[in-house]
């Protein structure tokens, strides 16, 4: 009401101060709040003489520079020399004076500087080492986790999917004595704690022979869980019935409808949950640390990058670029399909 | 919980009819459970059964490395919960964290909420897909990530830190500075409260906004007196989970200090005790106990949650259900 009193001109002005202020503010949280990620990937290109030498710049990836001469490599040093500082490679060091060779005229002879070579500053170039990617792929071994983490991921995916959309179908279409019940009891599950259950599935598991191998970690999936279902069931509600009874007249059994009339027209609710599934196994660390602990060649890639961290703590570059490689496909996988993805959350969090 | 509305009349014929299956009911009941047997057999092996198992093996001294010599001891496990330090102190860590890390998230979930749904912030689509993306990061990755960035030497949180002259503790190893280190990390998986949060605020009517500016609110009002009571539903779905989460929180307090529970048990978790007892210790009576407990705990708190939910839950709906 105000706003008509004031100026065309200056409610726009407004208008745009509003949106620079809250852009740039958005946009600095961003900043702040990605900045690990910066801190991953230049630490990963660093040497490991940077990572251990006081004197280094912190940010980007440098070694010290060096001079090579008649076969022999020289170390790089800032020389105050005449109140200029010269960048001289060092050939000689003592601790009251050192002997120098200019590297642009290296035949001219040796140039004597008086003092400690101490307190003179290393020359550091920019030196990215991406060829810890390679180190760090083949230290942690990382074809055999990552084959191992697809199998987890893609068999159990199967299931998920398979199993959530086959039981969110019967609770979405029939009408049944106890059916509230039993859906109200599956929502209950989302509650209980794994560790209530953990034991005696690990004793019966392990009974079975199936502890150290990758069942325990794909089986139970194929027996739908709560979020799975609960999201299948509100798309599902909302594909019209009189879709299934066009089909039901046209002489398509139960599950002909199911599978020609209701899955077909589902495929945005089935990415979704794909996704989640996927993604949950990519994460999931405690399943395959109770189950394959002493198992090392069955490994994910979540135990063995833990594993890689407990063990290569000096090594803090080959870190962060295992860090690195192991977030790459699910960071890849959620732009691309993020539209889908991020609807699937707002289904299952709001629509209660 | 939702309530299918499809059911209703349904049952309602069913009331008023006898109490005989119609053909129809049959078929219904057939199909229903064919489909849903998935499940039913899922449940039955994976959860009520094992639930049942935990509750009897509690009772028992079962260690798998001899599992023939396993006998029932009474209520001893139960006892030796309440004089057993470490129960007591991971008890605390999970509290102490809860208490830091619940408000906080919160706080800085409903910032982001109401910052990418502003209607001046330009890109707020790229900036919606950015902020969540960190909750993509698988939780080991950003756990290592995290450690390193709290390095006291080559950390960047300690170098801005030093940079503005503020002190630089060693987040990993203080028993006080690791709770805001775990916070820290946790909220880099506030994406999916961010995006429930945010379709809670568009689904606000705009004429109750417009209504609020007439009777003069200002922006602030209309933020704690309309969106807050408006999405309590999403809050307290949020904080349900949240408060759970808490005492199942295992991944972050391994990775950071490689299971150990330190410094000085300040990484304790409820969970992680649970853990070395049942599997490190092959105490399994005594860690079904552990885990009864915390069913117990997580069941009270939802209980009680749901039954304040009444006094500060608004459910446009009207029927809270």
């Amino acid at each position: 009401m105000t706003t008509q009193a004031i100026p065309k001109r200056s409610y726009h002005q407004r208008e745009l101060l509003n949106k620079i202020l809250v852009t740039s503010v958005a946009m600095f949280l961003l900043l702040v709040f990605l900045a690990p990620l910066g801190y991953m990937f230049t630490t990963a290109i660093k040497s490991d003489a940077q990572m251990s030498d006081p004197q280094a710049p912190v940010i980007w990836p440098h070694s010290k520079a060096t001079f090579e001469y008649n076969g022999e490599s020289y170390e790089l040093f800032n020389v105050p020399i005449d109140g200029d500082v010269r960048e001289l490679a060092m050939v000689k060091k003592t601790r009251t004076q050192s002997e120098f060779l200019d590297p642009n005229n290296p035949d001219a002879g040796t140039i004597l500087w008086e003092g400690n070579w101490r307190t003179l500053e290393p020359v550091y170039v920019r030196d990215p080492q991406w060829q810890n990617f390679k180190k760090a792929w083949d230290d942690l071994n990382f074809p055999r986790l990552f084959l191992n983490t697809l199998i987890i991921a893609g068999f159990g995916t199967l299931g998920a999917v398979g199993s959530s959309v086959f039981v969110a179908y019967g609770f979405a279409r029939f009408n049944f004595r106890g059916k509230n019940i039993l859906f109200m009891i599956l929502i209950a599950t989302i509650i209980l704690p794994v560790q209530a259950t953990l034991i005696p599935t690990f004793i019966f598991f392990s009974r079975i022979g199936w502890t150290n191998t990758l069942l325990p970690l794909i089986v139970p999936h194929y027996f739908a869980n709560a979020y799975n279902v609960f999201l299948m069931r509100q798309y599902f509600m909302q594909i019209p019935r009189a879709m299934d009874e066009a089909a039901m007249i046209d002489g398509a059994g139960r599950l002909r409808t199911f599978w020609s009339v209701i899955l077909p027209q589902s495929i945005p609710a089935l990415t979704a949950v794909s996704l989640f599934h996927f993604f949950f196994a990519w994460n999931d660390f405690f399943s395959p640390l109770v189950y394959l602990a002493s198992k090392p060649e069955l490994w994910p890639l979540s135990v063995g990058l833990q594993r890689f961290n407990a063990l290569y703590g000096r090594q803090p570059n080959l870190i962060q670029a295992g860090a690195l490689i192991t977030l790459v496909l699910p960071v890849l996988i959620f732009f691309f399909a993020q539209r889908i993805f991020m609807q699937g959350i707002v289904f299952t969090g709001v629509d209660k | 919980m939702a309530t299918p509305d499809l059911v209703q009349p349904a049952q309602e014929l069913a009331n008023t009819k006898s109490k005989r299956m119609s053909s129809r009911e049959r078929e219904q009941l057939k199909w229903g459970l064919f489909f849903i047997s998935p499940w039913l057999v899922g449940f039955l092996v994976f959860t009520l059964i094992p639930v049942v198992a935990t509750l009897i093996l509690a009772f028992s001294d079962y260690n798998p490395v001899q599992p023939d010599m396993v006998q029932l001891v009474g209520l001893k496990n139960f006892s030796t919960m309440l004089t057993d330090a470490k129960v007591w102190t991971s008890l605390g860590v999970t509290v102490k964290y809860a208490l830091l890390a619940i408000p906080i998230t919160f706080g800085f979930g409903l910032m982001l909420a109401s910052l990418v749904n502003s209607k001046s912030l330009k890109l707020s689509e790229g900036f919606r897909t950015l902020f969540y993306m960190p909750a993509m990061i698988p939780i080991v990755a950003a756990g290592v990530i995290w450690a390193g960035v709290a390095n006291t030497q080559t950390g960047w949180i300690n170098l801005g830190l030093g940079a503005v002259g503020l002190p630089t503790p060693d987040w990993l190893n203080s028993t006080t500075w690791i709770y805001p280190l775990l916070v820290l990390i946790g909220l880099w998986g506030t994406g999916n409260l961010m995006l429930t949060l945010m379709a809670g605020m568009q689904g606000v009517p705009s004429e109750i906004y417009e209504a609020a500016v007439i009777d003069g609110a200002n922006g602030w009002q209309r933020f704690v007196n309309i969106t807050i009571p408006m999405i309590s539903p999403v809050i307290f779905y949020n904080l349900t989970l949240m408060l759970i989460g808490a005492f199942k929180y295992f991944d972050l307090a391994y990775v950071l200090k490689n299971g150990t529970g330190g410094p000085q048990d300040a990484t304790l978790f409820y969970a992680l005790n649970f853990y070395k007892n049942s599997f490190e210790y092959n105490l399994m009576g005594y860690g079904s106990a552990l885990a009864w407990v915390l069913f117990l705990i997580v069941l009270a708190l939802t209980a009680v949650l749901f039954a304040t939910s009444g006094r500060w839950v608004y459910y446009a709906g009207g029927d809270g259900s």
